[in-house]
């Protein structure tokens, strides 16, 4: 299960990153989301698949999946959320402003 | 008696209390009284060594900073470093007397001034003292910038920044280059330590670092000490206040490149090399150096380039001494060792003299306003204690009797004279030059110093030539200093063995430690030797030098005919350009102001990293056995989940790209609860549910989606980027699936209902173990939040307006 999630969460990755390529805002913004969803796969799957119960106790478990990424992409997913809801922000404001979602026409350095 | 590691910090502690003394007592006391302190406590300090050292003992101390990387306060002293430390505190104490009349406390930012001398005299005794090579550099780099700051001190004006910045940029260079020199050599010598390095001997000249090595520590040195063809810094280094002037550029952070070369000859000294490098730059710079200071008409500038030349001059002997390495011990070896006798000799000399002069340089250029020899003359009867000084560090410097630089200049035609019997190096070629050489380059020297006596207190007094007359003698205050010098200058001419026993000969062992192990190493000064060819030389350099100073007039036009394009100065400016308009070309290049680039930058730059050291390490390990079994629903959701991101990857229309992105992200929830991950799952679905109405409240507001009109190569770029960036991620995951470094550690949390009462136990770990960890997790949240709301509210109003009226 491991090696089918690692080509999965490469896939994801990969698509992501073409979509942070190209041109559109929405786009780019479609594209970092699907990129944290597969660093968090990614995390779930170095930490061990199904190596026990769900990690909770008094259910008569006594072997538990690994808590410590769980923990750690609970925290992940709620950034993520507030990224992508900056970004999605941003972008609306930008193309309010700037009548544009084209990076390319975004491009500048006067104000470096 | 205070320790090594104590002499180096004192400077360093007071520099931190002197804004203070500054605010709370400069309108009564000049602030210099106080720093005052400082130089002299080391200067004592450092005089009960003196015994001790002179029987050949040495002094070593190691304070513990980094020990595991073998990185430690280590300080040590032998008879050369402790030369350099009594000139640098016993020079620092008459030129901080000195400062005290020559920097008007009113109008003067003393408390900068005095920090950035401290911060230097720290730095310089560190440099001398250390006994570890990353040590030294880092007090190498100081001393580069407190000259920096020191120079440009007087920062309103442009030629003083211009003058800091050349410095720095060209001792900084050096620098660099010391360090990468002084890597080489530890990794060839298997040790950090200076002393190690010299207890090794010549051992590393086999090693194939060796000659790297020595290259760019040289490179390191001759910067520092302005050799040919680095010397350009010092003349505009001249910016900088008078004792500012006498204390860094005449005696001691100029001379920190010689010390490094004397203090690296045990292992380097020996090889042809070393031998024609730096000799053949020492001798091309005392040359080039005062050739050049007959032609200035600002005293300062002439100065500057008698101090280049009087490096060169130190250098040159330094080089022909490690001769005598090559020989081992024996009568040959001992003629070539009194090269480096005398060019420690020299140095000492040179730091008397050159300070006296530049001293008074500083008192003329204070009392008249003006250092200029076209508007000065006549100042003989108006200065007379200053035209004495003046007369007597010049004489030394031009090297006659009765002064200590009669004695050196003789040790030095002495050298010249004999190196050309050197059966080794090639010299019976081109021993020849050394000796002509120097004798053309002392004329020269002749001549510059009888232009600083005569054009400054000969001839006619032109009192409406000054910028601030009448001129008058300095106050007494500010001429002690340059006095207690000359008094050196004559005295060491009379009783040159006192200091020669105490001083001269242990530092002469300690540069060549494997001839002084024997015992037989001394030498005894002398004024008179008979007629001997140095003593010809001597008299033809006056004779030569009386009448070209006689014809200066006729002959000085000479100088116009080198064109001004092929100067050293015009070379560093037109480098300097080069680098600018290059590197701004380079930057242009990549940084195009496209986000889409910046990113396949980052993208890229990630891919060759993390691939490249994922096979580079062996890190690459594909282990199936410990996979849980697949699972067919699992498998189905999978492939859903990366059917939908897909189609997010085809679809035309804004809506669908939406719906697909969510749906990957309710599949997640799905494979969450597989996983045994009923927290994440909870959370995923929230979230997920939010980012969708929140994309779908945006999205009524943004543009349809572009059938993106791009050329192949734009896509091609993009799906290779795409494709590895996956790549790289399955195989990092596959190899974190092969390979299991620890265990994991999140058997602790499993006991969370017994630590903290909690049955959940990621629940446990966000708001127990790691609450504060969630906290800030939250403040980050809010933060985002807080800029959402900003960005909604926020309407440029001020710019509309600007825009609507422009």
């Amino acid at each position: 299960m491991e090696t089918v999630m690692s080509f999965a969460v490469g896939i994801l990755f990969a698509i992501g990153v073409y979509l942070v390529l190209t041109k559109s805002l929405l786009r780019i913004i479609l594209g970092t989301a699907l990129i944290g969803h597969a660093v968090n796969l990614l995390i779930l799957t170095m930490g061990g698949l199904k190596t026990g119960g769900a990690p909770l106790l008094g259910l008569g478990e006594t072997k538990f999946t690994d808590s410590l990424p769980q923990a750690l992409m609970l925290t992940a997913i709620v950034i993520n959320f507030a990224i992508t809801a900056l970004f999605l922000v941003l972008a609306y404001r930008a193309y309010q402003e700037l009548g544009t979602d084209d990076m390319e026409k975004l491009r500048g350095k006067q104000d470096e | 008696m205070p320790g090594l590691f104590a002499l180096v910090i004192i400077p360093f502690l007071f520099s931190f209390i002197v804004p203070f003394l500054y605010k709370k007592f400069n309108n009564k006391i000049h602030t210099g009284w106080f720093v005052l302190i400082v130089p002299l406590v080391i200067f004592s300090s450092l005089i009960p060594y003196i015994a001790d050292i002179s029987s050949g003992k040495t002094v070593s101390e190691s304070i513990a900073w980094m020990p595991s990387l073998g990185l430690n306060f280590s300080f040590y002293m032998d008879g050369l470093n402790l030369i350099f430390g009594l000139l640098i505190s016993g020079i620092g104490t008459l030129v901080v007397v000195y400062s005290i009349y020559y920097l008007d406390k009113d109008k003067e930012s003393l408390h900068n001034f005095y920090i950035y001398l401290l911060l230097f005299m720290g730095a310089m005794l560190g440099v001398v003292f250390s006994d570890h090579v990353f040590l030294l550099y880092v007090f190498w780099e100081l001393t580069s910038i407190s000259s920096f700051l020191l120079i440009a001190y007087w920062y309103q004006r442009e030629k003083s920044r211009a003058g800091a910045l050349k410095s720095l940029l060209i001792t900084v260079f050096g620098g660099l280059a010391m360090l990468a020199g002084f890597i080489l050599l530890s990794l060839a010598g298997g040790t950090y330590r200076i002393t190690e390095l010299i207890g090794a001997g010549g051992d590393l000249s086999g090693h194939p670092f060796f000659l790297p090595a020595m290259i760019l520590i040289l490179l390191g040195a001759f910067t520092k000490s302005a050799q040919f063809p680095f010397s350009i810094w010092l003349p505009d280094a001249m910016e900088a206040p008078t004792p500012i002037s006498a204390y860094l550029h005449s005696a001691t952070m100029v001379k920190a490149g010689i010390y490094l070369v004397a203090r690296l000859t045990p292992v380097f000294g020996g090889s042809a090399e070393w031998f024609w490098i730096v000799s053949g730059v020492g001798l091309l710079t005392l040359l080039y150096g005062s050739v050049n200071a007959v032609r200035q008409y600002d005293l300062k500038a002439l100065l500057a380039y008698s101090t280049v030349s009087q490096l060169g001059l130190i250098m040159s002997l330094l080089g022909i001494g490690s001769a005598a390495l090559y020989f081992g011990y024996g009568d040959e070896s001992v003629v070539y060792a009194t090269a480096v006798f005398a060019a420690i000799f020299h140095l000492v000399n040179h730091s008397t003299f050159k300070g006296s002069l530049f001293m008074i340089i500083g008192i003329i250029d204070h009392e008249t306003g003006s250092r200029d020899i076209r508007r000065l003359g006549g100042l003989m009867h108006i200065m007379p204690v200053s035209f004495t000084i003046a007369v007597i560090g010049s004489f030394s410097m031009a090297g006659l009797p009765p002064f200590n630089g009669f004695l050196s200049k003789e040790m030095f035609f002495n050298a010249v004279v004999l190196i050309r019997d050197l059966p080794a190096f090639n010299m019976d070629t081109f021993g020849v030059l050394f000796p002509v050489v120097a004798w053309i380059a002392s004329v020269f020297t002749f001549i510059y110093s009888m232009i600083i006596v005569f054009k400054t207190f000969a001839g006619k007094y032109e009192e409406e030539r000054f910028i601030k007359p009448p001129a008058h003698e300095a106050p007494f205050g500010m001429l002690i200093p340059p006095i207690i010098l000359a008094l050196f200058v004559v005295g060491i001419f009379f009783f040159p063995n006192g200091l020669g026993r105490t001083l001269l000969e242990p530092a002469w062992h300690a540069v060549l430690p494997s001839l002084a192990g024997t015992g037989e190493l001394h030498y005894t000064i002398a004024a008179w030797h008979g007629w001997t060819t140095e003593l010809a030389m001597t008299i033809g350099v006056v004779a030569a030098g009386i009448i070209l100073y006689l014809t200066l007039k006729r002959w000085r036009s000479l100088y116009l005919y080198y064109p001004q394009r092929f100067t050293l100065n015009s070379i560093y400016y037109w480098l300097l350009g080069k680098m600018e308009s290059v590197s701004y070309k380079i930057t242009e290049k990549y940084m195009t102001g496209s986000a889409r680039h910046y990113m396949i930058y980052i993208f890229a730059f990630f891919i060759i990293v993390m691939g490249m050291s994922l096979f580079a390490s062996g890190g690459f390990t594909i282990d199936l056995s410990n996979d849980a079994p697949v699972n067919f629903y699992e498998l189905v959701i999978i492939i859903a989940m990366i059917l939908s991101a897909l189609t997010v990857l085809f679809s035309k229309s804004r809506i669908t790209s939406i719906i697909a992105v969510s749906a990957v992200g309710f599949f997640i929830v799905f494979l969450f609860v597989f996983f045994r991950a009923p927290d994440l799952a909870l959370t995923q679905l929230v979230v997920e549910t939010v980012s969708t109405v929140l994309f779908l409240l945006v999205f009524y507001h943004l543009p349809k989606l572009k059938k993106e009109i791009t050329r192949i190569r734009f896509k091609a770029v993009n799906a290779v980027i795409a494709v590895a960036s996956g790549l790289v991620v399955t195989l990092v995951a596959l190899a974190a699936n092969g390979t299991r470094l620890f265990p994991s550690i999140s058997k602790y949390f499993e006991d969370s209902y017994e630590l903290a009462g909690a049955r959940n136990i990621v629940n446990a770990i966000l708001v127990d173990f790691r609450g504060f960890d969630t906290m800030l997790e939250i403040t980050v949240l809010t933060i985002a939040g807080l800029g959402v709301y900003a960005l909604i509210k926020l309407r440029l109003a001020g710019r509309d307006k600007d825009e609507n009226s422009g």
